[in-house]
Order: C-alpha cells, then structure tokens, then sequence
C-alpha cells in the first residue's frame, strides 16, 4: 500500500493535470469571500462601498504589478489568458493597422494566440508562425529573418503549455526592439514556476491567469508597458485606463493578488521541490518502461511538466486507465481532440505520426508527493503492458 | 462522457487476442491516424465460432472491438454481416458523437475478416 495519506475508505485521488488548472488555495478563498459578501461595491461608485472596492482593485494591481516588476498603471486587469492574449495581439493589430499588417508568432502557440493570428490572417494580415526545433526551441535568428518593413508585434508563448519548453524570450525582445517591433509573450504557463519578471524578459505585452497559479477561474491580467498603445475591444465604460470596460471581477482580482502573493513567496521553494520531482518521475517511466520518450527539451522546461510518449498505445486510453486508478492528467492525441487532430505542438516537433498518439502530460504541482509519483509510476507502468499486449502493432513479446 | 457498458467493455475487454489458425482475418484503420484493429474469426458449420480483437486506439475504439466480438459470436455469417456501427454503438448504450467512426471501425474490421473467410473459401473451392 502506499502512505498517501488519503484515509482508509477514501478513494484514491491524485491530481496531476496542474496545466489544465489547480486547487484554488484556501488563503485565496478566504481572501475573495467578502468581496462576494459586505464588500460587495462597484469601484466606480464614490460612496463608501464603491471606495472599499475600490481600494482592493488598486491594491491588487500594485501586489500585480509588484510581482511582474511593473508599474500599478501597466495592468489591465482581465477574464483571464485567452481574454488577455486577444486584447493584446488585436489591440495592437487593429491601432497599427496603418503603420503595418504583419505578425510574427510561432508554431508551438497556445489555441488562445494561434486562432487569433488566424482569425487577423482572415481579416488581411500577414502572419509568419517560425518553426521550432525538435525539442520545441524556437531560434531567434528566425525570428530575426521574418521581421520586414511592416512588422507590427511578435507573440512567442513564455512556456509552452503543452511540452513546458522555456523560450528565449529575453533574446527575442532584444532583436525586436532592434526593429522598433512590440513583444507579447504568453506566460500563462511559466508564471509561479520560475520567476517572471518584464524587466528581465524585456517584453512589452505579458499575458497571466489566475487559475493557472492556485487563483481562481476567470480572471487574468494583461502587463502593457508604460507608453504603448492599444485598442480595447469592447466600448462601455472608462474602466482599466480605458483598454477593457466592464465592471471590474473584484472577487477575482482579489483572487489573483493573493494568489500572486503566495506565487512570490513559494515560488524558489515550489521550483527546487518539482524540478527534483519532475526528473524523478521522467527517470522512473523511462528506466521502467521500453520504448518511452520524453518530448520536449530536458532542461530548458517548466519544472512541473512530464510529457512522455510510449510507442504501440494511444493517449486516450492511458489517460482513461490512469483515471479509473485515481490519477488525473491529460494527453494531446488525436482520439481525444474533438477535431480528432493529434496536437500540433507535437506535431510540430517533428514526431512521426503513428508515434505521436501515445502521448501523456503529467503537470505536477506543489501537493503532489514523491510517494504519488511513485504510485502513478507503478500503475503506469501495468496500463502500458495492458494496451500493448490489446494492440496490433505492438512487437510480439 | 462514456456510458457504463463503455467503461465496462474497456476496462474488462472481451476476446482479446489472436487464432493462430484463423479461418478469416480483418484488419482495418492505420497507426498513422491513431485507431488500427485486426479480427481474427474462426467458422464452424457457417457460424461465427471464435472471434479475437486487437485494437490500437482510443477507449471507445477498444469497447467497440470487444462489443463486437460479444455480438457476434456464435452467428451466422450472414448473422454476422448485418451487424452494423449503429448496432454496435447501441448495443453500448451510444457513444460521444465524435467517437461513432470508432463503431464504424468495429464493423469494418468485422466484415473484413467475414470477406477474408469467404474469399479463401471461394478460392478452395
């Protein structure tokens, strides 16, 4: 038996799909509950309760900008990363239309980033998607090479939300910034998992989600450096300097603050724990099940994320068994995409397709224990034996 | 999103495997796509008297394998052509309807290794 910990007659329960979201922290709820009660104001309003609000929304954007080394008037506060990622990358797109219609994004983009490159594609810009290498590094001498005369911004994702490859982001601003070219960068995934800071990554435009971080669902942040200028998407009010009207979440944005908070303390301690846990579990699957990979780049990744792939099985099926053993994690092959697409990051790194389904991501977080590791190792290990000896092209032992 | 006998068909598959000396073999679908499966039968006096699966796929490609093998057993060749995706997907009380191609799969497979039967059966003749 394994000392998880989880009572004698519970089930077994272990959650290790912290890309798709996370256990909001209890000191979160408690921050946001009486923004749900007596603290219940619009921070428009200029009596009392409007002022309470009020207070907390300005608190929370300096905690915010405090974290990403902004200034309190660089965040607009929004409904989380997808909202943040098409505020900036059509904001920008729709105010320089004039000065120049070409963008530059990558292969490896989150959903949130790519079809909105694809819907300004439709709308009569230009878009170039650089390629990555086969552990999903970007080079920025390609980057350099796609930027001409009317290039208007570059959106390269922080982290990729899927096989955790670190971008070189940093590098990428310096060269844009040589052309007079906005950055964007989604750190909807790196945030809380290694330290992100603007100054650091010389960025422009930074897209955050709360949920991602131990937050809650539904709020984000979008860093606009000081100076530049964009178009909101939505008329209404003056709200947020003017870039995003509607009546501001002050629940989730308080959510956010605290969760930023925690992110800010724990995240030395969380990054030295999961990378240790990480390695352990890439090392456990690969010695203990034959032809096991691991996708992506081995260092250069965010300290949760596990992502493997075993030949002759598919991802569905891995993820359904895991699940009826208590395991929680996600898997990008095709079976389980509704378009019916293997993903297209995996694809992207040149993985040849009948290898490409038997993928898994494992993204761990803070709770997860090496005793759970091991647990879902083990297990791991009997759901591969089983799919191969179902499948028709597995090697007969 | 998967109804019970799915869940029961994956996890308990039935008749997994292959025959050695099978007298119909069906193989249907492609790695490269992501769902392949291969139905080995063996017929006695016209009826379906061992049927085996082997599937690479996702879970309902795996329940709708070893549904059909249930189904079938025992029938009639003729029986046995009749089966169609919808009776499958039926008989496990419906599917998601972007995994009905996986019961698609099943029938072809099944078919498949019928019309091997009765080709190999033709050319003996």
């Amino acid at each position: 038996m394994y000392p998880l910990n989880r009572g004698e007659n519970k089930v077994v329960r272990i959650y290790m799909d912290h890309g798709a979201t996370t256990r909001p922290d209890p000191e979160v709820v408690n921050a946001m509950l009486p923004f749900y009660d007596e603290l219940f104001g619009n921070a428009s309003s200029l009596h009392t309760f409007g002022q309470e609000a009020a207070r907390a929304l300005a608190s929370s954007r300096k905690t915010v900008a405090d974290f990403l080394r902004a200034e309190p008037e660089e965040i607009i506060f929004t409904s989380g990363g997808t909202e943040s990622d098409n505020l900036a990358l059509k904001g920008i797109a729709y105010l320089k239309k004039n000065k120049g219609k070409h963008i530059i994004t990558s292969v490896i983009e989150h959903p949130a980033i790519l079809n909105t490159c694809k819907y300004l594609g439709d709308m009569g810009y230009r878009i170039t998607y650089v390629p990555v290498n086969n552990q999903g590094l970007i080079d920025p001498a390609d980057v350099e090479d796609a930027i001409t005369d009317d290039t208007i911004l570059i959106s390269i994702i922080h982290a990729n939300n899927e096989i955790g490859t670190i971008q070189p982001i940093k590098e990428i601003s310096a060269i844009a910034h040589m052309h007079g070219v906005l950055v964007h960068t989604d750190a909807v995934q790196s945030v809380g998992k290694m330290p992100v800071n603007v100054d650091d990554l010389g960025v422009d435009m930074l897209s955050i989600s709360a949920h991602k971080i131990y937050g809650p669902k539904g709020v984000g942040a979008l860093y606009l450096r000081k100076g530049t200028r964009l178009q909101g998407l939505s008329q209404g009010g003056s709200h947020e300097m003017g870039k995003r009207a509607g009546t501001e979440n002050i629940p989730g944005i308080v959510g956010l603050s605290k969760a930023v908070e925690l992110a800010k303390q724990r995240v030395e301690g969380d990054t030295k724990y999961l990378v240790n846990l990480r390695d352990t579990m890439i090392r456990k699957i690969l010695d203990s099940i034959p032809e096991s990979y691991l996708n992506g780049h081995p260092t250069k990744r965010l300290c949760n994320n596990v992502h493997v792939r075993f030949s002759y099985v598919e991802g569905e099926s891995l993820l359904m068994m895991l699940n009826m053993k208590g395991v929680a994690v996600s898997t990008g092959s095709a079976c389980s995409s509704k378009s019916l697409e293997p993903s297209h990051v995996l694809a992207a790194l040149g993985i040849i397709p009948e290898k490409i389904h038997g993928n898994l991501r494992i993204t761990l977080g803070h709770e997860n224990t090496i005793d759970e590791v091991d647990y879902v190792v083990e297990n791991l290990v009997d759901i591969v034996k089983k799919l191969r000896a179902m499948s028709p092209i597995a090697p007969k032992d | 999103m998967y109804s019970e006998k799915v869940m029961d068909h994956f996890s308990n598959p039935r008749n997994v495997g292959e025959i050695e000396d099978a007298d119909g073999v069906g193989e249907v679908g492609n790695p490269v796509c992501g769902d392949m499966m291969t139905i080995h039968i063996k017929v006695d006096d016209g009826k379906l008297a061992d049927i085996k699966f082997k599937t690479f796929g996702c879970g309902a490609a795996i329940a709708t394998s070893s549904m059909i093998t249930e189904m079938a057993m025992g029938m009639t060749i003729e029986e046995a052509l009749e089966i169609t995706r919808d009776s499958v997907a039926d008989a496990l009380d419906g599917l998601p309807p972007v995994k009905l191609h996986c019961s698609n799969l099943a029938a072809d497979g099944l078919h498949a290794a019928i019309e091997d039967y009765l080709s190999k059966k033709e050319a003996g003749n």
